[in-house]
């Protein structure tokens, strides 16, 4: 899988759990700041891409998945 | 002793008769029913296959992403209080937030996300349970987020007192203006819990309707051939205001809830004691709380559910209570029995009654019971003036709660 690819992903996870317009989805975004995607909201991302990626994510990595290229970075490096 | 004077100047509702207060209203006037055949498959093996469902489902007024983070009985408490909300014109009325308060509860709570969920965990696992179970499920839920929509800082309250819910939230909101501790009170019911396993359990009760063939017929308080009561879903809410901040702002009155009288059986965990002693004793104190003579109460919005027992032993107490002069009615004949959200809905219906001058059906009495000696607008609405009004409701638990609401 490509980074755009699983960026393309990630994008189709955001707009369906908290409504990201996937256009704004692009690696430098911040999913906190940038995406407005609450805590809550990000573990059901994570979730949702461990199902769609085939990946684990553990909790002690969440923290470190600060922005979508972060998490494209991870997803990438596992898959 | 005198009380501080608290109006009504706000009403929200999304019912099985219509998604807000003016088409409920209108459909209760021409004697509709809301009760339907339950569709899903999983009605197919239960005992009892209609219900009372919302004429419009939440998602055509909610976002669907706010949605996900919603029970359906936060999403229809959220819409009951913003139709009230702005029905009472208090939208950027620069209210102060910390004189608003919130009295909402609910009969059961979030039953449908906590079977749901359950579901997700027996079939995926708990790493698949959503994050936004637990504010879903707890029963502060839907008081919560309404006191968030608007932004509520005086007390945010869940009420929980099973069908008598609705009044009590009300009640306790008109406590917190008299007490001082708000100027303004967004109050009401929500309930949302068509779902088998409810339905099992009431119906194991033997308490629901199982008059599976004639759906619309089969809500009818006091009539001979009634056989339980006929689950409904939806949410009401009113603002409540402190009479001279209403008055100042110019705001349009439609009641005055004028007292409040609340009562406990301590008799046994569902049945309603036989003489209706709670009832007796709850009518006594609102009259007495609102400062009326009972011969006032032209109009009573009986809780009347529809079940044997219950609606003959409510005539019994308001023989007793108030005469025989008042013009009752049981609105669940046409909207089902809304549970936490009943007082709610049914308080709406009392203040929308003494306005209009209007009291609407009971539908599906085409024979009354032996025992019914009181006065019901059977079948059709009657037009009546109407300077006060009772309204009843009773609870599992032995909860009984009496509003008596009048005229503006």
């Amino acid at each position: 899988m490509t980074r755009d690819e699983i960026t393309t992903g990630l994008a189709e996870i955001l707009e369906e759990v908290a409504g990201v317009t996937p256009d704004d989805v692009a690696e430098g975004k911040s999913f906190t700041d940038d995406l407005d995607v609450d805590s809550l909201s990000m573990v059901e991302v994570v979730v949702a891409a461990e199902e769609k990626f085939g990946v684990k994510i553990p909790d002690n990595e969440v923290q470190n998945l600060k922005t979508v290229g972060d998490a494209v970075s991870y997803i990438e490096a596992q898959s | 002793m005198a009380h501080t004077d608290v109006v009504v100047t706000g009403l929200g509702a999304t019912t099985p008769l219509g998604g807000d207060v003016a088409s409920t209203w209108d459909a209760m006037l021409n004697g509709q029913s809301g009760v339907s055949a339950l569709t899903p498959d999983w009605a197919e093996q239960l005992p009892v296959r209609i219900a009372a469902q919302l004429a419009v489902e939440p998602a055509e007024l909610l976002d669907r992403v706010k949605l996900r983070r919603l029970d359906r009985s936060e999403a229809i408490a959220i819409i009951a209080a913003n139709q009230a909300w702005a029905d009472a014109g208090l939208a950027d009325s620069g209210l102060d937030p910390e004189r608003l308060g919130v009295s909402v509860g609910s009969g059961i709570g979030g039953a449908l996300t906590l079977l749901s969920q359950d579901d997700i965990l027996e079939a995926s696992g708990p790493r698949r349970v959503s994050p936004h179970t637990i504010p879903m499920l707890m029963p502060n839920g839907p008081a919560a987020w309404v006191g968030l929509e608007l932004g509520a800082r005086a007390g945010v309250h869940s009420v929980a007192s099973a069908c008598a819910t609705g009044a009590e939230a009300i009640t306790l909101g008109m406590d917190m203006i008299r007490a001082g501790r708000a100027d303004v009170v967004l109050a009401g019911g929500t309930e949302a819990v068509i779902h088998q396993l409810p339905i099992a359990g009431f119906s194991s009760m033997r308490a629901m309707s199982t008059r599976n063939d004639e759906p619309e017929k089969a809500s009818r308080p006091w009539d001979k051939a009634r056989d339980g009561f006929v689950l409904g879903e939806g949410a009401g809410a009113i603002v409540l205001e402190r009479a001279d901040h209403a008055a100042a702002r110019g705001a349009r009155v439609y009641a005055r809830l004028a007292g409040a009288g609340i009562t406990s059986d301590g008799y046994d965990i569902v049945q309603p004691h036989p003489e209706g002693i709670g009832a007796v004793r709850a009518i006594a104190k609102a009259i007495a709380d609102a400062d009326i003579d009972r011969n006032d109460i032209m109009h009573v919005n009986a809780h009347a559910t529809s079940t044997p027992v219950g609606d003959m032993a409510e005539i019994k107490a308001l023989r007793q209570a108030l005469g025989d002069h008042p013009v009752l009615t049981a609105t669940k004949s046409m909207s089902g029995h809304l549970l936490g959200a009943a007082g709610a809905l049914e308080s709406i219906a009392t203040i929308l009654a003494i306005r209009d001058g209007v009291v609407p059906p009971t539908i599906n009495l085409d024979d009354p019971d032996d025992g019914l000696d009181l006065d019901v607008a059977a079948n059709k609405a009657r037009h009546l003036e109407i300077p006060a009004a009772l309204n009843n409701s009773f609870g599992f638990g032995g909860h009984n709660v009496a509003l008596v609401f009048t005229r503006a």
